[in-house]
Order: structure tokens, then sequence, then C-alpha cells
């Protein structure tokens, strides 16, 4: 079908006037089906202390609510950095992330990160890593139900009891899964969650949290360098160049209803995706 | 769900039949290599008690040996003399130890957690540790009202150090991926302290705390030579001064019991707080 790809325009014009821009309207109940965050992103840079270059430089994103978004680049173009900035564990140095119209100051339990290693206590069962967040939210009467469902949509009810010691890494990250929606966030943010695991658990873990997210209809930021990972998982892929960090393509996937990696329109969207990154970052 | 719903259960149920059969072969070579260090150490003391007869200078300390010490012990259960006498000296450590405690682990987290307050630290805490506990005897004795109070001072100011620095160490190894994982989900400071700061150094703490028990224990045998008439340590002395020297070395045998029943009630604490795997 036709490409939705086109190279991404705003912003990449006049530095200066795109680090003021007004607090975006709230666009949430404007698709009453979803319930994922409405992620707005202004005139973002940042620079990390004591290097003479900016990482990130005037970034400008919109994520309607419930889409899966990848920002795909190689190591180095700042897209983990763009990762935490939104989710609040970093402020930037210019620029604003606005969720649902609020600007983030912070880390939040309605939006929150998966990261690359699951971190999970090792000192806990699987029942109570998954419950951390609750416990967290002073949320506790609410473990009782939600943990066992939690584990139930993860696929590990069998070993709520379990230390997480005994798990292996994709069980594991599962588990960070569980305990990363425990808290019904709007928004989920990736940030190479896979890369460590093996290619039969990644495939399967790939397509589960697509499905999870778009049953929940939440708002996913997915930070990869594989661009079959982008294509598997994604609504439509930023790809990012390094020196400074910057957005070179935005382009909507479509790679088929349902993204087998062995169908014709899997594959051309995958190459075609490839073919945009090869060629732009 | 690949990846879950894989579950061996029948060789899960033999591998662990194993691994307990294992267990209980490793269990009985170990109690069966301490019963025979403590034959040897015990060979040794009845070889000492012999050269001690053996030798006209010595021989009034002869009561020393095995035979009159266990035979003085033995005496000294049957009449109920142990517990009067090891109560206060338990009591004075617990107490010693718990100022320890209350001191050494917060201290140990500030200076795991900020940086500047370890470098600020570090030169005082280095110089205190290095003074010997008891040359801060006469100053005990000068600032506290009563003995105990001055014993259970000696105490804590042994105490204290190995179980600050312990804390401090395993604050510094913990995992900062866990932080930073607890704050992304909404955790504040004390939920920090609470789930994951404690839970993740328990074992660093139990360590420090057995390393001071065994410095306490030290320490409490000379600082009850002070003014007090109640403990192990005035046991000894009033048995040198009497002379009654098999009664001093049931009390010696009766100190090193209790401290090694004390190191492994330490030991089994971190044993059970303990959440490595590979920690058997």
């Amino acid at each position: 079908m036709t490409h939705h790809a086109q190279f991404a325009t705003a912003k990449v014009q006049g530095a200066a006037e795109a680090a003021v821009v007004p607090v975006p309207p709230t666009t949430k109940g404007a698709t009453p089906m979803a319930t994922g965050a409405h992620v707005q992103i202004d005139g973002l840079s940042h620079r990390y202390r004591g290097m003479a270059a900016n990482c990130l430089d005037d970034i400008s994103i919109t994520v309607p609510a419930g889409q899966v978004l990848a920002l795909v680049g190689r190591s180095g173009c700042g897209k983990s950095t763009l990762l935490h900035l939104i989710s609040g564990l970093m402020q930037p140095a210019e620029g604003g992330v606005f969720i649902d119209g609020n600007r983030v100051q912070g880390a939040s339990p309605r939006w929150v990160v998966m990261f690359q290693a699951p971190s999970l206590f090792p000192w806990m069962t699987v029942a109570q890593n998954a419950a951390l967040g609750l416990r967290f939210a002073r949320r506790t009467a609410e473990i009782p139900e939600r943990v066992p469902a939690l584990l139930e949509m993860v696929g590990l009810s069998a070993y709520a009891d379990r230390n997480v010691q005994d798990l292996s890494g994709g069980q594991q990250q599962r588990v960070a899964l569980a305990r990363s929606l425990a808290t019904q966030p709007d928004l989920l943010l990736l940030d190479e969650p896979f890369s460590a695991l093996d290619a039969f658990t990644r495939r399967a873990l790939q397509q589960d949290v697509r499905r999870i997210a778009k049953e929940l209809g939440l708002t996913v930021v997915l930070v990869t360098h594989d661009i079959t990972e982008a294509a598997i998982m994604a609504d439509r892929a930023l790809i990012m160049a390094p020196d400074p960090g910057r957005i070179v393509t935005d382009t909507m996937l479509d790679p088929g209803p349902e993204r087998h990696r062995d169908s014709p329109a899997f594959e051309a969207e995958r190459a075609r995706l490839a073919h945009l990154f090869e060629t732009t970052a | 769900m690949t990846d879950a719903a894989y579950t061996p259960d029948d060789t899960v149920v033999t591998e662990a039949d194993t691994a307990r059969a294992d267990a209980l072969r490793g269990m009985a070579r170990n109690l069966g290599i301490s019963m025979l260090g403590l034959g040897i150490l015990g060979a040794l003391w009845a070889f000492g008690g012999w050269l001690i007869t053996q030798s006209d200078g010595m021989r009034a300390f002869g009561q020393l040996a095995p035979g009159p010490t266990l035979e003085r012990l033995w005496d000294m259960i049957q009449r109920g003399e142990i517990w009067p006498m090891s109560a206060p000296s338990l009591e004075r450590v617990g107490w010693g130890l718990a100022i320890a405690i209350a001191a050494g682990v917060p201290m140990g987290i500030l200076i795991g957690r900020i940086g500047w307050l370890r470098d600020l630290c570090n030169a005082p805490f280095q110089l205190l540790r290095m003074i010997s506990p008891l040359s801060w005897m006469p100053i005990a004795v000068m600032a506290f009202s009563t003995w105990d109070g001055a014993i259970i001072f000696l105490i804590a100011v042994a105490a204290v150090w190995p179980i600050l620095f312990a804390t401090a160490a395993g604050v510094r190894r913990i995992d900062p991926a866990w932080l930073k994982v607890s704050r992304n989900l909404g955790a504040k400071p004390v939920h920090l302290l609470v789930y994951v700061i404690l839970p993740a150094i328990a074992q660093d703490i139990l360590t420090g705390i057995r390393l001071a028990l065994g410095i306490a224990w030290v320490v409490l045998v000379p600082a009850e030579y002070l003014g007090v008439s109640s403990g192990l340590g005035y046991a000894i002395n009033d048995a040198r001064d009497s002379l009654d020297y098999a009664r001093l070395g049931a009390t010696v045998l009766v100190i090193g019991v209790i401290g090694y029943a004390l190191d492994t009630l330490c030991m089994l604490a971190i044993k059970r707080f303990s959440w490595l795997r590979s920690d058997t």
C-alpha cells in the first residue's frame, strides 16, 4: 500500500523559537476508546554535564493516545536519554515533555519504564515484586486482586510464590512487565527491554507486549536498535541520528494485520524501514 | 507464554531429592571435621596439662588441665552457678551491642549513600577505630556514674565500627538499577529504605554484628575487671585471686562456649537473611 514515510519537517528549522512552545491542550477524551496517555515533546534539548555538544537537539514529537511508537537508532544517538527525559527520571536542559497536557517533572506510577535489565528484587517472590508499585502508591488493598490478574496476563500464575532467582531471563522480564503494569499506567516506556534475551524468548515477548498494550489501550514508547523489533511492535517509527541526537525520519508502519514475520507484507515493511534507516540514520 | 509454560515437574522433584541427600552428606562431613578439630584442641590442652605437671615450678597450675577443669565445670553446672555468672555479662554485651547497632546502622547507611559525608567522616572514624577500646577505660570510669554504664560504653565503642563499616560497604554495593526502578515506580525515600536498602544490606548488617559481637565478647572480660562484682570477667579475676585454678579453667571454657554459641546464632541469622543463591 502507500507509504506513510515523511521526513520529520517539524522543528528542523530554527532552534531558538522552538524552545518556547506553549503548553499544548490535552487531547484526552478525544479518543474515548483509548485510556493511553497523549505525549507531547516540545523543543527538547539536552546536554550531559561536561560535554561540549548537545546529545539531543530540539526534539519535538506528538504521540497520540494508544499509539505504539518506536525510537530507532544506533547506540549513542540519544534515544535512551530521550526516554529517560520522557519518564521524568532526568530533566531536560531545554524544552519540555507534556503527558496529557501536564509537564513531566518527575517519576510517576502513571508512566513507567521497563529497562533492559529486569532488576527484580531477589529477596522477594514473583508476586511481591509485581506488587511493588501498588505498595509504593499506598494501594495495598488492590494487591490481592490485581497481582494474580497481572501474573495471569504475563503467563506466570504458576510462579507467584517462587523466588525470582529461580526464573529464566525471559520470565524475569515478564515479571518486570507485570510490575510495570500494576499501577495501571497510561504510558509504558520500553528501554530495549528484550535485547538481553535469546531470539525465541524475545519474539514471544515482543508479540505479547504489543498485544497487552493494545488490549489495555496503552501508549507505548519503545527504544530499540532492532529494525525487526520496531516493525513487529510499533505503529510508528522515528529514526534518530547522532551528533547531535535528532529525529531524521518519521514513518507510520503497516506490516499487515497479522504482523507475522513470514508474511510478505511484514517483510516489505521491514525492508522499507531498514532502507529508511540505512539512508537517513 | 512459551518460556513460562515450561514446567518439568518430575525432574525438579528428583533434582530436589538429590540435592537434599547431597546437603545431608555435606552436613555430616562438616560435623565430623568440626568434632575432629575440637578433638585436636582437647588433645593439645591435655598435653599442655601434662607438661605442667612434669615441671616442678608449674605444678601448682596443674588444676588447669582438662581433668580437674571439666570436673569443676560439671560441679558448677550442677550447682547452677553458670547462669548467674553469665547473665550479667550477656546483659552488658546485649546493651552495648544494641547501642552500637542503633548508632552504627543509620550512620553506615548515611555514609554509604552520601559521598561528601563519607569523605568527611573517613579520617576521624579511621582514627577513632584504631584506638583500643580498653584505652577508653579511665575516661569511661570518670564519665559514667555506674560501673555497668562504663562497661556498656566500652563494649559499644568497640562494637560500633564493624557494624558501621559493614553497613556502609553494603549500601555502596546496592545495585543502582534497584533504586532507579523503585523511583520509577513512585517510591518515596522511606520506601527505598524499607523495601530496597534494608533488605539488600540485611546480610551485611548481620555480618557486621557478628564481627562486632566477637570483639564485644573479647572486650567484655577485661572490662569486667573494673569494679563490678558480677559477670564472667569478675569470675575469672575472683578465681585467680582465690588460687582456684580449676574454677578459672572452667570459667574460661564457659566464656569460649557461650561466645561460640552466640557466633553460631549470628551465622544462622545471616543465612536466614541471605538472598544470594550461591551462598551455600
